[in-house]
């Protein structure tokens, strides 16, 4: 015995934002724009910055550690070669490896969590401690494990981001999915017998648009920081190729002379992290506002 | 008698655009009256109940008028003195006492926390307050947890919170909608009797006339937040003056009478939606071009106001239910059952919630199925339809065994078995469109793909709503409206029998009447139809005969007319005795 529909006329008057429902709201969000434009600007950034630089990236131009001149505006790294012609080449492997793991993560944690909450029983006991195995396993431990085997290739350094994400968005996904489940349309398709990959595809994964679109966000910044980080201890991408979490590393000695070899890469990961966190904290918001309102 | 509350002109405002929620509320109430406030759904009732408290939901701002109690304006205070003021003169029962009791502390605690006198005394009118409200006052009952206690007792628990400071005034907020009629039928003569021996003024806001009727000296009657109408009760039961005030008690149904309901057409106004004119002008029968200028509230004898150019016309038109009775159909003993169960037990884990229950559904009649929260009625739908998985008994369709899970039956027999939930708000995917959720079981079911748009439209035609609604949301229609689609969506499937759990326990009653009409209607059509319900006035004016099940157990059947006339079984004589009517009406 339910109360009476407290809702109804703020229902009833007409929502413009109804139609098209999830991501046209998020879209309408000042944050998440604004994420998705640095996002796309960095990305453009990282793509083409290569075509505008002035110098070869590897070859030296001066002295180690310069401080900028004319021509060579941002000084020179520790083998004296230009820091503004590396950071436009730097983000390349970055700007394709993040958003790749971050998708993979978020589409396979989905994939898991969605199946973990509709099938619940073995399925879910079977899939979440599979995910909290590789969550309590630590993350830096896989990577020199594997690196130290197979080498720093970029599709394992993909990969093994992947592994480290997968677990937290199958988590929030399943817990979204959860309430989901219990609605009456999916009882209603359950009874009519609808197949489960095409409840799981129609009924459910719509229902979560919201939350998933937050986790691409949230697990892009990670990516980011993870990449970054396989980079400075070195286990990333190999000098003598330039990388903005490689540049970090290879100037910290130099940060007292030429703080610009160290900065000019960390200001552009921070960019790149920003524009993920301004998506999901943004996407956050909507969803908290619109489950204020509705039901 | 010098009032205890005194409202002038309350005007409670949505943030956003000024637009009035609540405009321009005026009574007073005397010590040990009570005073209901009736409204549908978006009348404003549950705002006006918290702006008595001088609150306002977010979204939402008081823009003025006064809240006078024993002398002091609440409006007028704020902070600290604000809330001293409110802990001393006024009290708040909720609707849902599960969530507005704290599951973390002890009873005793809770209690307590109002007072502020010496521990003993406190103690001693805890326990005086809580046997008046007919609950155990011994130390182990106050150290239990809410959780501990059933939904009847943490009501009368939410009661005791609020009496046991002395308050003034008391605010009830649809404080029986999510109990049982026997526990509700305690709670309203729980509250009668605090208001009369403490000398409290009750607000008891609901949107069932009957329960306000039971309770309350006076009425309010509230609609698109303006109060159209404040009567005695007793003078509003035999002779509404307002046109909405009677289309509201002409669409409640009665548990003696069999009566053709009476839906008020269209549909509330939201917030911000209403223009210079009298507010339930575009639903009125009797609107005039002089209803275009918004009426005044007239006072009349007795106390009594009305908010309309027409009352006395409205007044003399007798009630027209009572030429209406819908004739009771014959069992159609020729006809075979569509749907037979036999010997169904359902278990949930461990606990046995049905015992050996059986039924039979013929075409073109409706069987109910009646009991109290707990009773496995709603089970009982849900393993029919093969959504409950520990079951057992056996089950045929059309004379040929079927499945008990839905996942194992053939699509011909998923198509002709269709439910409908009883909650409109999950009932349909929010992210497709009407159209795209009806056409998607027809596709289930491998329709036509070219037919597809028009049988969703025939369908939707069917309950009445317009064919242009099948590109909209559910989040842009009413909650009738999503009933309705939902029914449709059934429909659109051809089914032979329609399971209907509890379909319209969340409508408003003037929804409520239109959706009974439509299920009516199918019945007529030949349609064999399942109704779940807790509501007996329901069965009477649906159903053509009715299963009783207490605690999983069939405890009596047959007819609706002898079932609800004759009660054999104690129990069904209880639940009779404790269903609240609307007082019969001259007319």
């Amino acid at each position: 015995m339910s109360a009476p529909p407290r809702t109804e006329a703020v229902a009833a008057s007409r929502e413009p934002s109804a139609r098209g429902a999830g991501l046209r709201r998020l879209w309408a969000a000042p944050r998440v724009r604004w994420g998705v434009l640095l996002l796309a600007a960095t990305t453009a950034f990282a793509f083409l910055g290569g075509l505008l630089a002035p110098f070869d990236p590897s070859q030296p131009v001066g002295a180690p550690y310069a401080p900028p001149s004319p021509g060579i505006w941002l000084g020179t790294d520790q083998l004296g070669r230009d820091v503004l012609s590396r950071v436009l080449h730097g983000g390349a492997y970055l700007a394709w490896m993040a958003p790749t793991s971050a998708v993979l993560a978020v589409a396979i944690g989905a994939a898991v969590g969605l199946a973990a909450a509709y099938w619940r029983g073995w399925v879910d006991t079977l899939l979440m401690r599979a995910m909290d195995v590789v969550l309590a396993f630590p993350g830096i431990l896989l990577t020199l494990l594997f690196v130290a085997v197979f080498g720093p290739l970029p599709w394992l350094l993909v990969t093994l981001v992947v592994v480290a994400l997968v677990p937290g968005v199958a988590r929030v996904i399943r817990g979204a999915a959860l309430p989901v489940i219990g609605r009456e349309y999916v009882q209603w398709a359950k009874a009519v017998g609808m197949p489960s990959a095409t409840i799981l595809r129609t009924e459910l994964l719509p229902n979560v648009s919201s939350p998933l679109f937050v986790e691409l966000g949230v697990r892009l910044m990670w990516a980011v920081g993870i990449l970054a980080s396989m980079s400075f201890i070195g286990y990333g991408i190999q000098p003598p190729a330039a990388d903005w979490g490689l540049m970090v590393s290879e100037n910290r000695t130099g940060l007292g002379i030429q703080p610009l070899a160290v900065l000019a890469p960390v200001v552009m990961i921070v960019v790149y992290t920003v524009s993920g966190n301004l998506i999901a904290e943004g996407a956050a918001r909507v969803i908290a506002r619109t489950e204020g309102r509705a039901e | 008698m010098t009032a205890t509350l005194e409202v002038a002109d309350l005007t409670i405002v949505r943030d956003a655009d000024e637009a009035r929620i609540v405009d321009g509320l005026s009574f007073a109430l005397g010590p040990g009256e009570v005073l209901g406030v009736v409204g549908e759904s978006g009348s404003g009732k549950s705002t006006v109940a918290l702006g008595l408290l001088a609150f306002a939901r977010p979204g939402a701002r008081i823009a003025g008028g006064r809240v006078v109690i024993d002398g002091v304006d609440l409006l007028a205070l704020r902070g600290g003195e604000l809330r001293d003021a409110r802990r001393r003169l006024a009290a708040y029962v909720a609707q849902d006492p599960a969530t507005a009791l704290n599951p973390a502390l002890a009873l005793r605690t809770q209690l307590l926390e109002s007072l502020d006198g010496p521990p003993a005394e406190n103690l001693d009118r805890i326990r005086r307050v809580l046997r008046t409200v007919g609950l155990p006052a011994d130390d182990a009952f106050l150290r239990r947890k809410p959780r501990q206690l059933s939904g009847g007792q943490q009501q009368r628990i939410a009661i005791a919170m609020a009496v046991v400071a002395r308050p003034r005034v008391i605010v009830l907020d649809e404080p029986t909608t999510g109990l049982d009629v026997s526990t509700q039928a305690k709670v309203l003569a729980l509250v009668k009797q605090l208001c009369a021996d403490e000398g409290i003024a009750a607000i008891y806001v609901s949107h069932d006339l009957a329960v306000v009727a039971d309770v309350a000296d006076r009425v309010i009657v509230m609609y698109g937040g303006e109060l159209v109408e404040l009567v005695p009760t007793d003078a509003l039961l035999g002779a509404p003056r307002h046109p909405y005030s009677r289309a509201l008690l002409a669409a409640v149904p009665s548990a003696r009478e069999r009566q053709v309901l009476h839906p008020i057409r269209g549909r509330a106004p939201g917030v911000g939606e209403r223009d210079a004119g009298c507010v339930f002008r575009a639903r009125c029968d009797f609107a005039t071009d002089a209803c275009l200028e918004r009426p005044p509230l007239e006072a009349e004898p007795g106390g009594r106001l009305v908010r309309c150019v027409r009352a006395d016309e409205v007044q003399r038109l007798t009630r027209i239910t009572r030429v209406a009775d819908r004739p009771e159909r014959p069992g159609l003993v020729c006809r075979p059952a569509v749907l037979e169960a036999e010997g169904i037990d359902a278990h949930y884990g461990e606990r046995q919630v049905l015992f050996n229950v059986s039924l039979e559904l013929e075409p073109g009649r409706c069987l109910a199925v009646v009991g109290e929260s707990g009773s496995g009625k709603s089970t009982l739908s849900r393993c029919l339809i093969g959504l409950h998985e520990q079951y057992e008994g056996r089950l045929r369709l059309d004379g040929e065994e079927l499945p008990l899970t839905a996942r194992a039956r053939p699509a011909a027999a998923r198509r002709e078995l269709q439910y409908v939930f009883q909650n409109p708000f999950g009932s349909l995917n929010p992210r497709r469109t009407v159209g795209s959720s009806i056409a998607a079981a027809l596709r289930l079911f491998g329709s036509d793909g070219r037919r597809t748009g028009a049988v969703v439209a025939e369908a939707l035609e069917r309950v009445e709503i317009s064919a242009r609604l099948a590109e909209r949301y559910p989040a842009e229609l009413s909650g009738g409206q999503r009933q309705r689609v939902a029914i449709a969506r059934a429909l659109a499937c051809e089914p032979k029998v329609l399971l209907c759990d509890e379909v319209t326990s969340a409508l408003d009653v003037s929804v409520q009447a239109s959706v009974i009409e439509l299920l009516r209607g199918l019945i007529d059509e030949g349609l064999a139809m399942l109704f779940v319900t807790h509501d007996l006035a329901i069965v009477r004016s649906i159903a053509d005969s009715v299963v009783v099940l207490s605690e999983g157990h069939v405890v009596e059947r047959g007819e609706t007319a002898a079932v609800l006339d004759r009660p054999s079984h104690p129990y069904t004589q209880g639940l009779l005795a404790d269903t609240l009517e609307l007082p019969a009406l001259a007319g």
